[in-house]
């Protein structure tokens, strides 16, 4: 674990692997409610966790690494089902690169337990992990300039679900009806980080 | 059918409905948002009467011409420009009685970007995760007036402030930037590092509210690759592979994948939201406090 400063009052702190970051951020997520730790912004990534608004930036990162690395939490109970065709204009290019059949590609994405490790690119949009390395898949070399909303996608070692129409070059192997994003509902966000995942296939796979 | 309301008869080329933003929301992926010379906006609310966070209009470059149903009390301020009420001209940085159908019209800046109107009451369009604010980057909040759109106005609280016209301070002719080094600025090489706190960029047009970007000497990196996505905070210096710094501002993306070379100070970045294109830039390094 390795701490940077930010600024004059952020920290980001940096580990090895997703899953540390992950467990990381699901630990100080519940300090604030505890009241042990004041911040105004927690952001998990990729491989950091981003902490906005501390008042001893410098305090708080002696004592989180004088401390050790926390245990990853127990998963939540809840699961989030998401309901999806598979039906992606990509399907037959991500079915190639794993070489397996397109039905293939839909039944080992729907048994896969997914956790949202982090959000960003657009409200509402988690990057989900939980595929094995070897079904990690590059971009489209060329993006899409209009995605559909609800197209559930790959790239990298991640899995995400279009909230909104938007550019992209994730590949789209399926579309959902549930809604990702309504800024009416309480919370707004379908997936927040830490949540677990499943793609349920509705229709002819 | 309620008279607390504001008919906008000139949108002018981008103006928005501003407050002080919706923080808390970044693991969501959802930006900060808000006017982005915030203590004007603070201002010009107090000099109507209303708390800082009521929500007013951020203008650019060229205002806007509004018209309300009822008299309300309005104070323009931010980037200096001329202000009338049914043509006959009317106090900048002050405030300003229009009455109820008389059209107030805010210019277009003479120096600086963005013009912040309050008006008595507050704009009071229906606030989306607990703030009014337009953000461009995500969508989310009002979409940028039109011509023709009509806004609810909320119900005036204190009394406006009697005063002539309130000090601001000026849209900077150099914008001077101070600057904490890092996270990655171990991603440049030494040289990249002096030309960046030591060379004079300018204010490209094509900032917005997500980003200053510049024009200017190209930071070379000392490594190849990409980072891995994390998070951002308000005025980050992002590089692009382009190698021209990117300050952020309220509407940036809550992660990115290009390195930060430095952080600006927050106090400087009201003065940023009002530098023109081609205003000089320097960074300058401090120590962090």
């Amino acid at each position: 674990m390795r701490t940077l400063r930010v600024g004059d009052d952020a920290l980001l702190v940096e580990v090895s692997c997703g899953e540390e970051a992950e467990a990381l951020h699901s630990e100080l997520a519940r300090r604030p409610a505890e009241g042990l730790l004041t911040v105004r912004e927690l952001v998990p990534a990729a491989r950091t966790v981003l902490l906005d608004g501390l008042d001893d930036p410098d305090r708080f990162a002696a004592e989180l690494t004088a401390s050790r690395t926390p245990p990853a939490p127990p998963r939540p109970s809840e699961v989030v089902e998401i309901p999806v065709r598979y039906d992606g204009p990509d399907l037959p290019a991500v079915a190639a690169l794993w070489d397996v059949t397109e039905q293939e590609v839909a039944r080992l994405h729907a048994t896969t337990g997914f956790r949202v490790a982090f959000c960003g690119f657009a409200p509402g949009f988690g990057y989900l992990t939980g595929l094995p390395a070897r079904y990690h898949v590059p971009r489209r070399s060329t993006p899409r300039t209009a995605v559909p909303a609800g197209s559930v996608a790959l790239a990298g070692p991640y899995t995400g679900v279009y909230p909104r129409p938007s550019p992209g070059g994730r590949q789209l192997i399926g579309t959902t009806d549930a809604v990702l994003w309504d800024h009416a509902r309480v919370p707004a966000a379908l997936l927040s980080p830490g949540a677990s995942v499943r793609f349920v296939p509705v229709g002819a796979v | 059918m309620t008279d607390r309301a504001l008919a906008v008869v000139r949108a002018g080329a981008l103006t928005t409905v501003q407050d002080q933003g919706r923080p808390g929301h970044a693991h969501l992926g959802v930006p900060r948002s808000g006017a982005l010379d915030a203590p004007t906006a603070a201002l010009v609310n107090r000099l109507v009467g209303n708390p800082p966070g009521a929500a007013v209009l951020e203008t650019t470059l060229d205002g806007c011409s509004l018209r309300p149903r009822s008299a309300v009390t309005v104070a323009v301020g931010g980037a200096p420009c001329s202000v009338s009420v049914d043509g006959r001209p009317a106090a900048w940085g002050a405030p300003v009685r229009v009455p109820a159908g008389a059209l107030l019209d805010v210019g277009a800046a003479v120096r600086g970007v963005r013009g912040y109107v309050a008006v008595s009451g507050g704009i009071a369009v229906e606030p989306v995760l607990g703030s009014r604010s337009t953000d461009l980057l995500s969508g989310l909040g009002p979409a940028p007036l039109t011509d023709g759109t009509v806004l609810p106005l909320g119900r005036p609280g204190g009394l406006h402030a009697r005063v002539d016209v309130a000090p601001q301070p000026r849209p900077p002719a150099e914008l001077v930037l101070r600057v904490v080094l890092g996270p990655r600025e171990d991603w440049f090489t030494p040289r990249a590092q002096a030309v960046f706190t030591s060379r004079t960029y300018r204010v490209s047009s094509a900032s917005n509210r997500i980003g200053l970007r510049t024009r200017g000497p190209v930071l070379e990196r000392a490594r190849s690759g990409e980072l891995l996505s994390e998070g951002m905070v308000l005025g980050a210096v992002q590089v692009p592979p382009d190698g021209r710094p990117v300050v952020f501002l309220a509407d940036h993306p809550t992660t990115g994948g290009y390195p930060v070379i430095g952080v600006v100070r927050a106090a400087d970045l009201p003065a940023a939201a009002q530098a023109a294109p081609g205003t000089p830039v320097r960074f300058i390094p401090v120590r962090r406090r």
